[in-house]
């Protein structure tokens, strides 16, 4: 009785995320994201796709570490054949930094928008064009009516949009499916080994629609995401120098 | 079979001076220089003329005739200029328009009047059209151009002759209508041969004799025989649609209409020639003259309407109609080989492509091409030289992008300057100061020495390193030349992630 019960409810709640417009991809379509622990706090525990993200960066380290996060997670929506749209404001992306997160910067086509309105149109129009993979929008401002009218396109076309907003001056509710605020974390070494380590965030996950806020601690190595581990203590200082170690 | 029509001004000076000058118009006047000391009447207006006064005659013998004559002096005219802005204006009625000096136009016009229903209704509209502007016209329509032009001057105004009736229209007319010189005409009103009829059925090599080759030739050309081109004023656009409007249009409604119906014939006449446009003019003739035109570009060759329309409707909003748009013509300016495409059962990447290519259209028509980038890499070490920006969306890189963890993801146009504490030379920075704070480094990679290309580029060579700050936040930090060098300094180029 009690896993009728279980089932009736599991399979309401995933006809309630369709109707929000989260509904489950279909199969040629599906991108899963393997972002480990995450996922126990999304909704029906898969990455939600076919939505808008909204990233909020404060400044510009933070900027960098979530344009790191994004284009790892960029990797599983573009593959190896589909394009991607970054609407770029000021970020001056830099694109051979970005093979380093698992993509060919050959399948990003970057467009400079000269001002924030025009940006919101050339990502409104980007959206509705379901062939691309994702895209990344580089704003300030978000307004709930402007974040509702990207969430109107994308529930058509099912292209995932990643709003990054750097500086963002009133943070005001949004349509928008999650926020998350990525900052860099200090990076790990194995061993004690000196130098820098490889890349690391602070991964806050401040709201999510049907899902857990939580707030996270992420390494990226050998191509895929893997949970800091704090076991090995910070070496205070390690001032070497590569070609001498 | 082609068709031509010419037009004739007879007062094409006056009536170009009274649209000028309104107050001349409906006033008998005439237009003088001074010719070997005296003054000659230049041109004359239809008032005038029918007093008596004509051309080339001295302005104290029209005096004579017409005491009050107002007269207006005139330095040289230029016929040319007078005829191009009417020629101009005449493209709306067909693409192949040369001018027809003094003064006069001639029009290759098949396959033109069928938009306008008939000849007889092409005509009629030329011809009332010019008229209200306040010019005399008188014009004709005929196989060649011989023929339209000597009936346009000699004939009944704004006939049509017929297919293959030159000859008859021709035998009435005097022999000035073949556009001979002035001395063979003289010659052959001597003769009393004065009409064409007279002297048109003589034989050939009697006729040469007699009065040389250019008689013959011009005989030819009235009568189709021999081949006559026009030298037009523009050359005519091997893809080019127009729509005449029977009303102004003056609503984006319209234009929109407007804009679809040409494109329809456009593609389908692209389809027809297997070629897609890569760019294309809209050009809008307004009531007043006026022209107003919005181009479009394309990243590849299309043929599909509805993503050409999309990008022209885009520019609808930058067209002023005021009093509205008589006409309209699309232009596809530039064109390339475009083969039908079998259509696919499944998207694939090439599918998928041309939905990408017509999205980047719409923002290069919206935003402007120069907005829009694609990066290939390229095999050098200078940062900012390390990549390129590709030509296209097909270009594919030649070689892979180095998958090198110690390169930022964002990177500064402009490297900023900051002031570091360094405890060692060679070392990497313990502290560093960027826009008013301080940073306290705990980790560091490098240095890493990237060179000048020495073969293009003079200046100091970079060691770049890698930092972390107290925070986790990444920096690539680099110091331009040797630590001991006076100009040697510190900069800051990029943020990792």
């Amino acid at each position: 009785m009690q896993a009728i019960k279980k089932e009736q409810i599991d399979l309401l709640r995933k006809e309630i995320l369709g109707l929000q417009g989260l509904g489950v991809k279909p199969a040629n379509n599906a991108v899963s994201v393997a972002l480990g622990a995450l996922l126990k706090n999304m909704p029906g525990r898969v990455f939600p796709t076919g939505v808008v993200h909204e990233f909020l960066s404060p400044d510009r380290t933070a900027f960098a570490a979530a344009t790191g996060f994004i284009s790892a997670l960029l990797n599983n929506f573009i593959g190896t054949e589909r394009y991607c749209i970054w609407v770029s404001r000021q970020g001056h992306i830099f694109p051979p930094g970005l093979k380093a997160f698992g993509i060919n910067p050959e399948q990003i086509i970057f467009i400079d928008a000269g001002s924030e309105k025009e940006a919101l149109w050339i990502i409104e129009e980007s959206l509705k064009c379901a062939t691309l993979g994702a895209v990344i929008g580089e704003l300030q401002e978000l307004s709930f009516s402007h974040s509702r009218r990207l969430q109107l396109a994308v529930e058509k076309s099912k292209v995932t949009g990643f709003i990054h907003r750097l500086y963002p001056r009133n943070i005001q509710p949004s349509a928008c499916v999650a926020r998350w605020q990525i900052k860099p974390a200090r990076s790990q070494n194995k061993n004690h080994f000196p130098g820098i380590g490889f890349p690391a965030w602070d991964i806050e996950l401040l709201k999510i629609r049907n899902g857990q806020p939580g707030h996270w601690q992420l390494t990226w190595q050998h191509n895929r995401f893997q949970m800091t581990h704090h076991d090995t203590p910070d070496i205070s200082l390690s001032l070497s120098q590569n070609s001498t170690a | 079979m082609n068709r031509y029509l010419s037009i004739w001004f007879p007062h094409l000076y006056t009536d170009t001076y009274a649209r000028q000058q309104p107050a001349y118009q409906n006033m008998l006047f005439v237009m003088t220089t001074s010719e070997r000391g005296r003054m000659v009447i230049q041109a004359a207006n239809q008032q005038a003329e029918s007093e008596g006064i004509h051309v080339g005659m001295a302005l104290a013998d029209a005096r004579a005739i017409f005491s009050n004559l107002t007269v207006v002096e005139t330095a040289t005219t230029q016929q040319q200029n007078l005829l191009l802005p009417l020629a101009e204006w005449c493209l709306r009625f067909s693409p192949d328009i040369a001018i027809d000096p003094p003064d006069g136009l001639l029009l290759n016009i098949s396959g033109c009047p069928h938009l306008w229903g008939n000849e007889t209704l092409y005509l009629k509209e030329i011809i009332s059209k010019l008229q209200t502007k306040g010019y005399d016209v008188r014009a004709a329509i005929a196989d060649s151009v011989g023929t339209a032009w000597a009936v346009a001057r000699y004939g009944v105004a704004h006939s049509i002759i017929p297919s293959g009736k030159q000859k008859e229209a021709l035998c009435d007319l005097p022999p000035e209508a073949l556009r001979i010189s002035k001395a063979l005409a003289e010659k052959l009103h001597k003769l009393g041969l004065y009409t064409i009829g007279r002297f048109i059925d003589i034989a050939r090599p009697t006729l040469a004799r007699r009065f040389g080759q250019e008689i013959l030739l011009r005989i030819d050309q009235a009568l189709a025989n021999a081949p006559e081109y026009l030298n037009p004023i523009r050359p005519v656009p091997p893809f080019e649609e127009r729509l005449p409007c029977m009303e102004a249009i003056r609503s984006a409604k319209g234009i929109e209409i407007a804009i679809q119906q040409l494109l329809k014939k456009l593609c389908h006449r692209l389809f027809l020639a297997n070629k897609g446009l890569r760019s294309a003019v809209l050009t809008c003739h307004r009531v007043d003259n006026d022209r107003q035109q919005i181009s479009i570009h394309t990243g590849r060759a299309s043929r599909n309407e509805a993503h050409l329309f999309q990008l022209l409707a885009l520019k609808i909003p930058s067209l002023r109609p005021d009093l509205g748009f008589e006409m309209f013509l699309l232009e596809a300016t530039i064109t390339e080989k475009l083969t039908a495409v079998q259509e696919r059962l499944w998207h694939s990447s090439e599918a998928d492509n041309s939905a990408v290519a017509e999205l980047l259209d719409k923002i290069a028509g919206k935003a402007g091409l120069r907005k829009i980038h694609r990066y290939l890499p390229e095999a050098r070490y200078w940062p900012e030289y390390s990549f390129r920006e590709a030509a296209g969306l097909q270009e594919k890189p030649a070689m892979q992008w180095p998958a090198n963890p110690s390169r930022p993801v964002c990177l500064l146009p402009q490297p900023e300057k900051i002031a570091v504490s360094v405890p060692l030379p060679d070392y990497p920075p313990l502290l560093f100061h960027y826009k008013g704070k301080a940073f306290r480094i705990v980790k560091a990679d490098g240095p890493e020495r990237i060179e000048r290309e020495w073969w293009t580029d003079e200046g100091l060579y970079r060691d770049y390193y890698c930092v972390e700050d107290e925070s986790g936040a990444r920096y690539w930090l680099f110091r331009s030349g040797h630590f001991d060098d006076e100009q040697s300094a510190w900069y800051l180029h990029g943020f990792f992630a």
